[in-house]
């Protein structure tokens, strides 16, 4: 049937879906795919944890009220200070937290820090630290929370040596994260050329790259980080490891992503778009770049997503075990180091912190992942 | 059939001898060399005075002001024709003797954690395909999430300190305390078996959440298929049905991934086996890296590698007697 000016005019619900629908029908590609993650809610609050956490971790000068290295000697591995409004001397308007005092252990005799139900010390906002520079440029001497007159403030308790875990954690959460950014990004750089090379040139090319592949998937992966890391220098700087870390977890990253851009670009190689770009002249890195890619950059982008947490977790266990990121560096691996016994986690389960951050983050990025793989996928709609 | 078997053991091969330029090349890598970190650790404290001439004469005794392709045959000759992995100088003894037979303590615990792999992950997957969309599923996709974000060690750690919580015990180590140096016998056999049921556990953790994830998927594809409600019209009892058709094609992804999970358990051996006290080759593979006995380190590597190609085409060899369509094809 087709329109006849005597039909019955629009009704404004007729109109509303029309609009709809043409919004549907002209929206871009990565439009749609925005829309159908938006839906997917598990992955839309993982991606707010990821946000949230490199927040803090970008501006733990401000949020953290001490140093990595600002030592209490009046508070070690003192249990952490939640702030409260009531205790048994009644109730206050203003959070507070109770003042400590060291006792010795009757059994051990260790020097043992204790909350001091008796004090209080009340929480303030916005009080002065230390001078710091912020993103490493702004100087900055205020901090998010603190005590009054000069009193420290540990929300998470502190360690053997007393730094204050909250802030030490959250330094380490900028550390872990940008130690797996830039090895994403390593692993993305070789897998684009050990990938395109292979699945563009094919034949004999295809061959030798295969066969590499395979010698590197073959390796248990963490020995061999464990290999190169034990090679670094012992003298080198904490600055130099952490560079070298990066360079090393970059380096063996890659067969997965390589893999799927040689079978993509495998299956669209004879294409008659492709043709027109070489007969044009171009040459491969172009042809491959701008012609071939784009057909499948959210497939690459799901996979650097979910590549993510393999980072995270081999950084993570090397620092553990002593091989990867060295003191005064900050890690969540770094900070474990000092709860790898049980007898240490009974004595201070507080240390056992940045591991619920290591959970978080790889769980996170994990369902940051599927969500974005759903809605990259075009047919996931029919569904 | 032939063929098939002739190409991939060629395939090996190349593998392996690709592999042993690697580990070769990653011996090489640390600062220095052998002789001068051997008459530090011989001489260091002992009031010697060493000099470069000294350092040099160890050098040419130990062979290694050889070319680097010399050393790389001399190394690798040893190893194939008289199984010989060198000396391991950290210990003034030799690879053989400090390696042992910790080699059949992993192969042991490697079996152990796929048997426990594979008895929890195909049943548990085919339950969650068959019931899918219940309670249980959505429970077992939770885990599954939590067996890659919850790393091996952290499990280790919890799961020491809550023993040492509730039960006041410590779980740890491969044998109890009179038996770890014990020689060889029934009851330290036995004292093993006691002790490997919890790191089979926690190596097998992710693999199994893997596994698990991978047989439902499979499952819930074949569920559908035409063969299966071909079966069901004729009147068969669903448990018979299950097993006979897609539940047979759910295991070949698990078969052809055998590899896989060997490699997986492999790299978290180490980690785990310093939380747990284990014995076995991946302490000594960490003791041996931060030793800077590269000697050891690479024989370790090498061996643990050999482990993961050879089960490859195991999964390979299985796969094909499982599946005709993959023995007549290839």
């Amino acid at each position: 049937m087709t329109d006849t000016p005597d039909s019955p005019p629009e009704t404004a619900a007729e109109r509303r879906a029309r609009r709809q629908r043409e919004r549907y029908y002209s929206a871009s590609q990565w439009t749609l795919i925005w829309w159908r993650f938006r839906r997917h809610r598990a992955a839309m609050a993982a991606a707010c944890v990821l946000g949230v956490m490199v927040f803090l971790g970008l501006f733990a000068e401000f949020f953290a009220p001490y140093g990595t290295t600002e030592r209490n000697r009046d508070y070690l591995s003192g249990p952490p200070q939640i702030p409260m409004f009531c205790d048994d001397n009644g109730c206050s308007l203003r959070p507070f937290v109770h003042g400590t005092r060291t006792e010795r252990d009757p059994v051990t005799l260790r020097a043992v820090a204790m909350p001091d139900p008796e004090t209080r010390r009340y929480v303030s906002f916005f009080v002065e630290g230390q001078p710091a520079r912020l993103l490493g440029v702004i100087p900055i001497q205020t901090r998010l929370v603190g005590l009054e007159d000069g009193a420290r403030l540990h929300l998470w308790g502190t360690d053997q040596m007393g730094r204050d875990v909250f802030s030490r954690t959250l330094y380490a959460t900028r550390t872990s994260l940008s130690i797996g950014v830039a090895g994403v990004l390593i692993s993305f750089v070789l897998a684009l050329a050990i990938g395109g090379a292979a699945g563009y040139f094919g034949g004999m090319v295809d061959n030798v790259i295969q066969r590499f592949t395979e010698v590197v998937r073959v390796i248990p992966i963490i020995p061999l980080y464990m290999g190169l890391a034990a090679a670094m220098p012992k003298d080198w700087s904490s600055t130099q490891v952490y560079f070298a870390m990066t360079i090393i977890l970059g380096l063996f990253g890659w067969p997965t992503l390589a893999r799927r851009i040689r079978s993509q670009l495998l299956s669209i190689r004879g294409e008659d778009y492709v043709l027109a770009a070489e007969l044009a002249g171009a040459r491969p890195a172009r042809v491959i770049a701008t012609h071939m890619l784009p057909s499948f950059t959210s497939f690459i982008i799901v996979d650097l997503v979910i590549s993510f947490p393999y980072m995270i977790l081999s950084e993570t266990a090397l620092s553990f075990i002593g091989l990867g990121l060295r003191p005064p560096s900050v890690s969540w691996g770094v900070m474990l180091q000092q709860a790898q016994s049980v007898q240490a986690i009974e004595q201070a389960p507080w240390l056992f912190i940045p591991a619920v951050f290591v959970v978080l983050a790889v769980l996170a990025f994990t369902v940051l992942g599927d969500g974005l793989r759903d809605a990259a996928d075009p047919y996931s709609e029919a569904r | 059939m032939a063929r098939f078997l002739i190409d991939r053991l060629f395939g090996m091969v190349v593998t392996l001898f690709l592999v042993s330029i690697m580990v070769f090349i990653i011996m090489e890598l640390p600062p220095g060399d052998y002789a001068e970190r051997y008459a530090f650790r011989k001489y260091s404290g002992t009031g010697v005075t060493m000099t470069a001439a000294d350092v040099q004469a160890i050098r040419v005794e130990l062979g290694l002001d050889a070319p680097a392709v010399t050393r790389y045959l001399d190394w690798i000759g040893g190893i194939v024709l008289r199984g010989d992995f060198g000396p391991a100088y950290a210990f003034d003894t030799s690879v053989n003797n400090i390696i042992g037979d910790k080699i059949w303590l992993t192969l042991g615990l490697l079996f152990a954690t796929l048997i426990v792999t594979y008895l929890v992950s195909i049943p548990v997957g085919i339950y969650a395909a068959v019931r899918r969309g219940s309670l249980a599923d959505y429970g077992l996709t939770v885990f599954s999430y939590l067996g890659l974000a919850l790393p091996n060690f952290l499990l280790a750690l919890v799961l020491l300190y809550f023993a040492n919580r509730w039960f006041g015990t410590s779980i740890g180590g491969l044998f109890s305390a009179k038996y770890s140096d014990a020689p060889w016998s029934l009851a330290k056999f036995g004292d093993l078996l006691g002790h490997l049921w919890l790191p089979a556990m926690v190596l097998a953790w992710s693999a199994m959440a893997y596994q698990i994830q991978t047989v439902r998927a499979t499952m819930s594809d074949e569920l559908g298929k035409l063969s299966v409600v071909a079966a069901r019209a004729r009147g068969v009892p669903e448990g018979r049905l299950l097993l006979k058709y897609p539940a047979r094609l759910a295991i070949n992804p698990v078969v052809s991934t055998i590899g896989f999970d060997v490699n997986r358990i492999f790299s978290e051996l180490p980690i785990v086996a310093v939380v747990l006290g284990l014995t076995e080759l991946g302490d000594l593979l960490l003791k041996s890296y931060l030793d800077l006995d590269m000697n050891v380190a690479g024989a370790i590597l090498l061996m643990l590698t050999i482990v993961i190609v050879v089960m490859n085409f195991v999964s390979d060899l299985l796969l094909a007697w499982l599946d005709p369509r993959i023995r007549l094809g290839g």
